[in-house]
């Protein structure tokens, strides 16, 4: 059975904010924003906000590096891959440095835990920005 | 390679996290700075309460 729409409300579908839904792929500040910190908030042109979660993230990464901390390469037992899952939140950052040998294989200094836990830190930071991102992009976060 | 004192890491793990914490948590730049300095304040002072308790503890 069809029923005409003429009379009824019929205004656009708006987002909790208040505005139109977006438009394009709304995948890409979050994708940009986890292969590197900071890149989706530049995509949206939120230049202040991105330079500084890209300074604090990539400076928390690498202080766990010069401190010696380990990054994971895989997983041995359920608190190896927590971590892992924590240093893959790092992005490009992450696979660069496995791929550059950065890192230490084994914690033998007591600063080099502190250093793993800046790097697997940084990866769960990573993806709260890159998360808010999103968030500003589907305008579920308003400014 | 970094030889930094506990204190020291505590205290730059405080300042890039409440930074992260601030911007991600909040919509508008002051409400952020505010929070952000809040996140620090209780990242330094529950990691010197803590470390006065095990330092009790310990003895």
């Amino acid at each position: 059975m069809l029923y005409s729409q003429k009379g009824m409300a019929t205004a656009p579908i708006k987002t909790a904010a208040g505005k139109n839904p977006p438009q394009g792929f709304v995948y890409l500040p979050l994708i940009a924003g986890w292969l590197f910190p900071g890149a989706g908030h530049f995509l949206l042109r939120k230049w202040g906000r991105g330079a500084l979660l890209s300074v604090s993230i990539i400076g928390m990464f690498v202080l766990g590096l010069a401190m010696k901390g380990k990054i994971y390469t895989g997983a041995q037992d359920v608190l190896d891959m927590l971590g892992f899952v924590g240093d893959l939140g790092n992005g490009l950052l992450f696979f660069v440095s496995r791929l550059l040998g950065l890192g230490a294989d084994q914690v033998q200094v007591t600063t080099a835990d502190y250093g793993t836990k800046f790097i697997v830190v940084a990866g769960l930071l990573n993806v709260i920005a890159a998360v808010d991102a999103h968030n500003l992009r589907t305008g579920r976060k308003s400014e | 390679m970094t030889n930094l004192s506990h204190f020291t890491a505590v205290l730059l793990f405080a300042l890039f996290a409440s930074t992260v914490f601030g911007i991600t948590q909040r919509e508008t730049p002051r409400r952020m700075f505010r929070y952000g300095l809040y996140c620090f304040s209780l990242f330094v002072a529950s990691a010197i309460v803590i470390s006065w308790l095990m330092f009790l503890i310990a003895r």
